[in-house]
């Protein structure tokens, strides 16, 4: 099925199969960013923005992101950049495998929630695993980044 | 693996069902989170997604939920936050994370009659109907106790606005995981409408009249309880189920009080 997606502000067409998911489509397309961990929908390894909303690709049909803003890593160049000083600071980089989908969490994150709670803040990023870091030091970034105390 | 052999957008409703009706293996594709976490070999996938079939509307007296609606909009609709002490809201915040919630759909939750499902927990302490394509409208009660998931598209979903007061809890051993036990209480003019989900079974529902607790209130609860029946999986056993029962369902009712 040929279908157009419009990824990181640039519309392609694209090939894919009947049924095939966004994580896999984007992955033959070369966005290599978009992880997949789990694939059962539980990890959040395989994030990106629909519309600016985090999102599972790897649960999303690919059809699904037809007529939308499909944003990966890669879309989000200056935000990225940003957030990555802050969790280096803090000594959060580890083996760095969950860090996209964890990143455009917080950007979209950062652009939703006004003034929030560590609850809330935690209450967002739940569906973020990461296997190496124990949380603390991403904890500690991203209140930086939020800029909440 | 779960495959999907053709994918349909739909164009309408009929077409969605002529289709869903013609083979065994056609299928309605809701946020198809759960989906593809079996194996099944899907002929016709049907895709609702096009036919604005995702809202959370206010009627003169309902509260009304489209199947595409996510459980990301449930938890967020203001609507539903200033209904009901944001019963319906709550219910869905645990699941998992915001973007798997942004993905699963009300609608294949409450058509599957998921015993685990926290929603479904919820919906049934309020006046809850559904409007299923072919079958009409039922109440939320009468479709669970149904054995058989009929093969019919649920197309609404439909809450009385009648005031009622309501808490939801559920107990799980970690944030984001399945609950063990999930419970939500409403209260009205004295009634109390106990509904108990993931027992593991389907969610079902007592009622509770006040004047029946004043006096002896954990006598009364081990009653309800009693009726109920627990049963044990690999998250729990029916003993402990029960136990926890009592517990949510009189923190629930001491909220309302
Ligand atoms: C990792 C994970 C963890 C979860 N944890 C929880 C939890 O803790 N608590 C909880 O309550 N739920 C949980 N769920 C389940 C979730 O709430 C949804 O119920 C589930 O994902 C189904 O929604 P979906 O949109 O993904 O449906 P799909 O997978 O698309 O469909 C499920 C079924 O519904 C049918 N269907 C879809 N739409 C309709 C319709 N309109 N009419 C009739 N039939 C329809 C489909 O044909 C299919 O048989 C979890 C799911 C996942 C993937
Ligand atoms: S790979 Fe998508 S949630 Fe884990
Ligand atoms: S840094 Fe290794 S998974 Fe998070």
């Amino acid at each position: 099925m040929e279908i157009k997606l419009k990824i990181n502000g640039i519309n392609k067409e694209v090939t894919i199969k009947d049924g095939e998911y966004l994580q896999s489509a984007l992955k033959r397309l070369g966005f290599l960013n978009v992880r997949k961990g789990c694939e059962t929908g539980s990890c959040g390894l395989c994030t990106v923005l629909l519309n600016g909303k985090p999102t599972l690709s790897c649960s999303t049909l690919a059809v699904r992101g037809i007529g939308k803003e499909i944003t990966t890593l890669e879309g989000e160049s200056v935000e990225v950049a940003k957030f990555a000083e802050v969790l280096t600071d803090e000594g959060a980089d580890q083996c760095g495998y969950c860090s996209p989908g964890f990143t455009l969490t917080v950007i979209a994150m950062k652009r939703e929630l006004e003034s929030p709670t560590i609850d809330e803040i935690k209450h967002y990023l739940t569906g973020n695993l990461c296997r190496c870091t124990g949380y603390m030091g991403q904890l500690r970034a991203v209140k930086k980044y939020m800029e909440v105390k | 693996m779960f495959t999907i052999k053709q994918h349909l957008m739909a164009q309408s409703i009929e077409e969605g069902y002529e289709t869903l009706v013609k083979n065994r293996n056609n299928m309605i594709l809701g946020g198809t989170g759960f989906l593809r976490l079996g194996n099944k070999n899907i002929n016709i996938g049907i895709d609702l997604s096009n036919l604005e079939l995702d809202y959370i509307r206010e009627g003169e007296d309902n509260i009304e939920i489209g199947p595409m609606t996510t459980f990301r909009s449930i938890e967020t609709n203001k609507l539903l936050k200033e209904n009901f002490d944001g019963v319906v809201a709550k219910s869905v915040e645990e699941i998992v994370g915001i973007q798997l919630r942004s993905v699963i759909t009300a609608g294949a939750t409450v058509a599957s009659k998921y015993g685990f499902s926290d929603f479904i927990t919820a919906l049934l302490s309020l006046d809850t109907h559904i409007e299923l394509y072919k079958g009409g409208i039922l109440s939320l009660e009468e479709y669970l106790s149904e054995e058989k998931v009929p093969k019919d598209i649920l197309v609404k979903i439909i809450i009385k606005k009648d005031g009622k007061r309501a808490a939801f809890k559920a107990m799980r051993n970690s944030k984001s995981d399945y609950a063990i036990l999930n419970c939500a209480v409403s209260c009205l003019d004295g009634e109390y409408r106990v509904a108990v989900g993931a027992r593991p079974g389907r969610a079902v529902v007592k009622i509770i009249n006040n004047d029946e607790l004043i006096n002896n209130i954990d006598k009364k609860i081990e009653e309800v309880v009693d009726e109920m029946k627990f049963g044990t999986n690999m998250r729990a056993s029916g003993k402990y189920r029960e136990m926890i029962a009592k517990v949510l369902i009189r923190r629930s009712i001491e909220e309302l009080k």
